[in-house]
């Protein structure tokens, strides 16, 4: 406990656990906004108004909670990881300014006008807050992405005597293959998680017999959207991501499925566990030759296993990389099953029919959460050992004068605080959801 | 590529002022908020004179800090690291701060009203003292080690260096005092009625307050740093700093019977400040207290000139850009506020 790399770690995978919670959902709804605005504009009918003026106080809200836990993630860089921000400054400086100068000025001051000015704009120029407010954060999303692909595989760059990179050529740097799919892939499953929100509280009210209206459009939007994504999720862009992990990564794909052995035909476990110690994967069910097909398009493609790589270069959470990768490719099957069911039942006008299905949706809500925090810590464990892949270590990236103490400290202080920031906020939105969308708030203010 | 560091420096130290410009009214007004507004309906008032910019004004620390990183990355390392615990109290300040702001009119308790109210307080507090200490330890010099790092006390005997002595809590209650000066000028600006009557009264009185400080911390400046504070008459830019500086405190104590006008002049305070500080300092952005050869300067702790280049092909469209939503959003919230029944508030 007293390695300060551990509390660095610790602290950093904490913090941006809890950040991210907040942007999947802001990132997928501002889409879900401006869809649920655009049908205003063009259909009338009050009902669209209603459920976006629902959607955007909710947006505003989680938000909020997003911009101030993202703030720590800007500053951890110099704090904890200073070493690599001296390092990689010239290189990842670019997306992280670029962030703050095009995305989140964006964000934060269109979004000012979508929750003060629905009356002051009238409704073209709120819709156009709600298109630039779906922009800037989406834009937002690509700048961390391309940050974070960097990472994972390190492209435009050159390296100096003393270890520093450099920046060689923006547009290979930001035009990375990697960060492509990581962003598609990424924003998918933001929208997998919006719409499953969006479905849940449409069930929420269906079932307690309240705003059916309301109840009826949001799960209309929310199970189509949520179908189409959360295919588009599994495929082309996790299938892609799978590729590149395979062809740049092989020690993470061998420890994700828990594979010792090399070999041909290499088959996908559904279930096992991994032991490490004894080097295989106990009580094992697989289907054989499927891993090769998925990471190389062909059934008889090599794939490398723990065995032949050095124990150096082994991620360096074998148990909890294996687990992470397959709750999420086990969930993203479930949300496909769920929502085809969904919509076929919709569509068949079975669906208020039946309660088992609404109960199912309405409890679904905290699976894409999982699956979210699932994947990245699939990514991030399976970039292990490394900080930068196959150039720097993490141990070579932390802050080197600060001591295990000051952020045994700081770790404490943020989950105290961010403890009590989740309770408020939960608090807050159960209390907006049970008003329905005529909204808490307003009767709030007269108050 | 000295050019373009120079170039650098002042972008970023461009940015930062922006940040303490913007952001420093809203500091200030969190100060003031318990003490000028007595009723809810006043409380909301304050809260709304600030509401649809505080977020985009944070924006501008977030926009120099990545600036910072592009172009100095090793300043940010050293700095940062070296200022651990401080850095993550700023870090709590702002983020009680930020929901403070965003939260408290969600629930008509009065109990979480005034929750809020005070946490809004004391996180718009210990910003300006915490981030004018920084400064002041980055005038009075660190213990920079060979390695580019240095470790420093929290607290310190007289004496002995630490982040917070004597010395440096000046600078941090010279930012306080000013910001809420400047908060003041701010409200005086948006607000009407009891409100701004009452900012009205200690507005003054602030800024005298404000530009003694000013001069107390010059003076003390000269004794911890004579270098650093003879060498500001050296440079130009400094002079130009000097010049906002002075104008700006003219501007704010004799236009008292404006309401804009002394915004304007605090706003050139804070700016002039700002900039013959880093003027007299310039090329060094990191002194070292062990001499000259530790400290970090534009030059070896730049980034390269490629990271440099590029990043000036697209600051500037970035910038406009910037300006342009806050004049956007700044022309729709024109005026004075009022705390409608609907939230709004305009
Ligand atoms: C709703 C969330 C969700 C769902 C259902 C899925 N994913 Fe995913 N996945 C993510 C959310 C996510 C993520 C959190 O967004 C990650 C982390 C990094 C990234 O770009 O996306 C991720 C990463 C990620 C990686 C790791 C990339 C790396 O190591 O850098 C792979 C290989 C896959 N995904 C593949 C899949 C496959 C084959 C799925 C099949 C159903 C799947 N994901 C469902
Ligand atoms: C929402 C998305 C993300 C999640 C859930 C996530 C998760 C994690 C986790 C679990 C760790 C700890 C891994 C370990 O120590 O074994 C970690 C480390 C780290 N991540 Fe991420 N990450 C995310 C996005 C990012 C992004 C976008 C960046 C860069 C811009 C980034 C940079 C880092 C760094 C610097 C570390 C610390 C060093 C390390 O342990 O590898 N992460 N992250
Ligand atoms: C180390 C990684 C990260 C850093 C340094 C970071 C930094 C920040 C900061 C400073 C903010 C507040 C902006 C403001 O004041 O308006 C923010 C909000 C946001 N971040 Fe992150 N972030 C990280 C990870 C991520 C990831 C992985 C994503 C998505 C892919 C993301 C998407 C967003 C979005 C959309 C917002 C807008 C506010 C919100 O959604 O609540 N961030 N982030």
């Amino acid at each position: 406990m007293a390695d300060p790399l551990l509390w660095h770690r610790l602290q950093f995978a904490f913090t941006i656990v809890y950040h991210y919670l907040f942007p999947q959902l802001t990132m997928g709804l501002a889409l879900l906004i401006v869809v649920l605005k655009g049908l205003a504009l063009r259909r009338g009918g009050e009902q669209y108004a209603t459920a976006a003026r629902f959607w955007v106080r909710i947006f505003g809200l989680n938000f909020a909670i997003g911009v101030v836990t993202g703030l720590p993630m800007e500053f951890q860089f110099g704090t904890n990881w200073a070493r690599f921000t001296q390092l990689t400054g010239g290189v990842i400086g670019q997306t992280l300014a670029l962030e703050g100068l095009f995305a989140f000025m964006l964000e934060s001051s269109f979004l000012a006008m979508l929750v003060w000015g629905e009356k002051k704009l009238g409704p073209k120029k709120h819709f156009a807050a709600a298109v630039a407010l779906f922009f800037g954060s989406w834009l937002s999303g690509v700048f961390i992405v391309t940050t974070n692909a960097f990472m994972q595989h390190p492209v435009g760059y050159l390296r100096g005597a003393d270890g520093v990179f450099a920046l060689e050529d923006f547009w290979t740097y930001v035009l990375n293959p990697w960060a492509l799919a990581q962003y598609a892939h990424n924003q998918m499953a933001s929208l997998v998680t919006a719409s499953f929100v969006v479905t849940a509280v449409g069930a929420f009210w269906l079932l307690r017999g309240t705003h059916l209206e309301q109840a009826r459009l949001n799960l209309k939007v929310g199970t189509t959207t949520a179908l189409i994504a959360s295919l588009a999720v599994a495929f082309p862009t996790g299938d892609l991501q799978a590729k590149l992990v395979a062809e740049h990564q092989p020690a993470a794909l061998a420890a994700m499925e828990g594979r010792f052995e090399s070999g041909r035909r290499a088959e996908i476990h559904l279930i096992g566990q991994p032991n490490v110690a004894a080097r295989r994967l106990d009580n094992p069910i697989g289907v054989p030759a499927v891993l090769s097909f998925l990471a190389f398009g062909r059934f008889n493609a090599e794939v490398v296993g723990l065995n032949d790589i050095p124990e150096a270069e082994w991620p360096t959470s074998i148990e909890l990389l294996y687990y992470s990768f397959h709750v999420m490719v086990g969930l993203g099957t479930l949300f496909i099953g769920l929502m085809g069911l969904a919509v076929l039942f919709r569509w068949r006008g079975w669906l208020e029919k039946s309660p088992w299905l609404l109960w199912a949706l309405m409890l679904a809500f905290p699976f894409p959460y999982i699956a979210n925090t699932a994947g990245w810590m699939t990514a991030e464990l399976g970039r292990q050992p490394w900080l930068v892949y196959g150039l720097l270590r993490t141990v070579d990236g932390a802050s080197p004068l600060v001591h295990a103490g000051d952020t045994a400290f700081s770790l404490i202080g943020f989950t105290g605080l961010y403890l009590v920031l989740g309770l408020a906020f939960l608090f807050l939105i159960g209390r907006e959801v049970l008003h329905g969308p005529a909204g808490a708030h307003a009767e709030v203010t007269h108050a | 590529m000295p050019e373009l560091t120079t170039i650098w420096f002042w972008l970023v130290a461009v940015m930062f002022t922006l940040w303490a410009v913007l952001d420093g009214f809203d500091f200030g007004v969190g100060v003031l908020h318990r003490f000028v507004a007595r009723t809810d309906t006043e409380r909301r008032e304050v809260l709304a004179a600030i509401g649809p910019v505080w977020d985009g004004n944070e924006v501008w620390l977030l926009a120099a800090g990545g600036s910072m990183f592009l172009a100095f990355p090793r300043l940010l390392a050293a700095g940062f690291s070296g200022f651990y615990l401080p850095i993550v109290f700023v870090l709590w300040a702002l983020i009680l701060r930020g929901v403070s702001i965003e939260l408290r009119s969600h629930l008509p308790s009065t109990l979480w009203r005034s929750f809020f109210d005070t946490t809004f307080m004391l996180g718009s507090l210990a910003v300006p003292v915490l981030m004018g200490a920084a400064l002041g330890n980055v005038v009075r010099g660190v213990p920079l080690q060979a390695s580019g790092y240095f470790e420093l006390a929290l607290f310190a005997p007289a004496g002995t260096p630490g982040v917070l002595e004597a010395y440096t809590v000046l600078c941090g209650v010279l930012v306080l005092v000013t910001l809420t000066a400047h908060g003041a000028n701010w409200l005086l600006w948006k607000t009407g009625g009891p409100v701004q009557a009452r900012v009205r009264a200690v507005r003054l009185p602030l800024w005298l307050a404000a530009i003694g400080l000013w001069l107390t911390t010059a003076f003390f400046t000269w004794r911890v740093s004579p270098d650093v504070f003879e060498s500001a008459f050296t440079k130009p830019m400094a002079w130009l700093g000097l010049a906002l500086t002075l104008g700006g405190a003219a501007t704010v104590v004799l236009r008292r019977a404006y309401e804009r006008a002394p915004f304007f002049g605090g706003a050139a305070f804070i700016a002039g400040c700002l900039v013959t500080t880093v003027a007299s300092l310039f090329p060094v952005v990191l002194r070292a207290q062990g001499g000259p050869e530790l400290s970090l300067t534009v030059l070896n702790a730049s980034s390269g000139a490629t990271s440099m280049r590029a990043g000036l092909v697209w600051w500037g469209p970035g910038v406009l850009l910037a300006a342009g939503y806050y004049w956007w959003v700044m022309r729709h919230f024109r005026g004075k506020v009022v705390a409608a029944a609907d939230g709004e508030g305009y």
